[in-house]
């Protein structure tokens, strides 16, 4: 091999770069931090699965219907109807944002402003 | 042809997930296995074709030299065009690697009339640059799914990619700088008659797989949304080498994106895709043009074994007085020393 020296750091970092996933984790590999659901209600306003992929999309669409239609009311699938409010129906359940929101957010680097203008639960016990 | 044969491969390789897990139901192959075999692939096939080069001699100092030689030192010498230290050489080979010098450099041949002329054609060197740099900053990014408390840096790198904040989830800068690079790289080889007639379809394929991995990338981003903690937990699995498939409901379009990533790896070290180690190896851009002031040994030379003229004249010198040939006496002197 020629040039081997230079040959091995190339290879060297190559490794280093391509492999970050595998050393990044290196000696701390636990479990990941799983959201705490609520206790009481088994039933979100849509199932399950449709609120874990798109409940972003669903907020963000009752942000636009609300704001600017002026609707108030949303009727989920069942035809229960539901209060479109961020603070005031989602947060009553998951009462946590802390244990709930933030738990899978900061784990996927997902960065929502909700909170910019909403006050999660744990801030609105501070304030009664 | 070369285009159809490319996108008739990219139509099976979007079908095989959709077989394997939509039909026959092989999940955790799709999931564990082929990413795993696709990235060993990768990382073993590439590190042969780093040793494989290095171990290819360099029998001669065929330096780019487009710029004034360093020689007298009241003549000014062009440090990058024509670099005589390998400090030098370390320069130009950070600016081509880097920022993509020889390609900035392109020229474009055309005819003015019955005149043939060259202009500066720096699209290219825009489309390379953005869909590169785009590349590297969406890998970046991924280190979100792999890494479990995810370091700063690809927070910070996330923040600035969304800074515009449109639509929700919002859109990344990189997801749309990519597409237009990739595109203008394709259209390019498309539109131009001169590109077109030398495209082969290991040229369209490449740029066709990593134009379906942004586009199943950003459709799941933005619109068939997946359930993301699921995905996590598969691809931190696979990170710490702890693979389990999760729970939840992984998308089809997720093993299809899956599935084309893992192709692009293991298709990586067997194409032109390989210029990503290749271009550290390429000996017009890595040798330090010095020739004047040190010698580059060929490492075939080997001592050659030789007779010189005085020396044969001295093995034969009797068969040569019988026959009559004169003897050349100056020659013997020589031999004689």
């Amino acid at each position: 091999m020629y040039n081997a020296n230079k040959v091995i750091i190339g290879i060297i970092v190559f490794l280093i770069f391509f492999a970050m996933p595998f050393w990044l984790n290196f000696g701390k590999v636990e479990a990941l931090p799983k959201p705490e659901l609520p206790k009481e209600e088994k039933k979100c306003i849509e199932d399950t699965d449709y609120m874990k992929a798109y409940h972003m999309k669903f907020l963000d669409e009752w942000r636009k219907t609300k704001v600017r239609e002026g609707k108030v009311y949303y009727i989920n699938k069942e035809g229960k109807i539901y209060k479109m409010s961020l603070q005031r129906t989602c947060m009553k359940c998951h009462d946590n944002k802390e244990k709930f929101c933030d738990r899978c957010h900061k784990n996927l680097v997902v960065q929502p402003d909700c909170w910019k203008c909403h006050l999660a639960p744990e801030e609105v016990k501070k304030w009664q | 042809m070369n285009l159809i044969f490319s996108l008739i491969v990219l139509a099976i390789l979007i079908l095989i997930p959709l077989i394997g897990v939509g039909v026959l139901g092989l999940s955790s192959l799709f999931a564990i296995f082929i990413p795993y075999l696709a990235f060993a692939i990768f990382f073993f096939g590439l590190i042969y074709r780093i040793i494989d080069w290095a171990r290819s001699p360099q029998p001669y100092k065929i330096t780019t030299t487009s710029g004034q030689q360093k020689s007298l030192s009241w003549i000014k010498h062009s440090r990058l065009e024509s670099p005589a230290s390998s400090w030098e050489v370390y320069l130009r080979m950070f600016f081509e690697v880097f920022l993509f010098r020889s390609l900035f450099r392109n020229l474009r041949a055309d005819f003015d009339g019955k005149r043939l002329i060259y202009g500066s054609a720096k699209w290219l060197w825009l489309g390379a640059i953005l869909f590169h740099f785009s590349f590297l900053v969406i890998m970046i990014r991924h280190l979100r799914f792999f890494v479990n408390e995810v370091p700063s840096f690809v927070q910070k790198i996330s923040a600035v990619d969304s800074f515009f904040q449109l639509g929700v989830p919002p859109i990344y800068i990189t997801d749309i700088l990519i597409l237009a690079g990739l595109g203008f790289l394709l259209l390019r080889r498309l539109v131009d008659a001169k590109v077109n007639y030398l495209s082969y379809a290991s040229d369209y394929f490449p740029l066709l797989l990593i134009i379906s991995i942004a586009l199943t990338g950003i459709l799941m981003r933005l619109y068939v949304k997946p359930d993301l903690y699921a995905i996590k937990q598969l691809t931190y699995g696979l990170a710490t080498f702890n693979p389990a498939l999760p729970k939840g409901n992984l998308s089809m379009l997720f093993y299809i994106h899956l599935f084309l990533v893992s192709s692009l790896a293991a298709y990586f070290p067997f194409s032109k895709l390989v210029h990503m180690v290749g271009v550290f190896f390429s000996p017009t851009r890595n040798m330090p043009n010095d020739n004047r002031m040190s010698r580059h040994i060929n490492p075939w030379e080997y001592p050659v074994k030789y007779v010189t003229y005085a020396e044969w004249q001295e093995k034969f010198r009797d068969v040569l007085e019988e026959a009559g040939i004169p003897i050349d006496e100056e020659w013997t002197n020589v031999a004689q020393k």
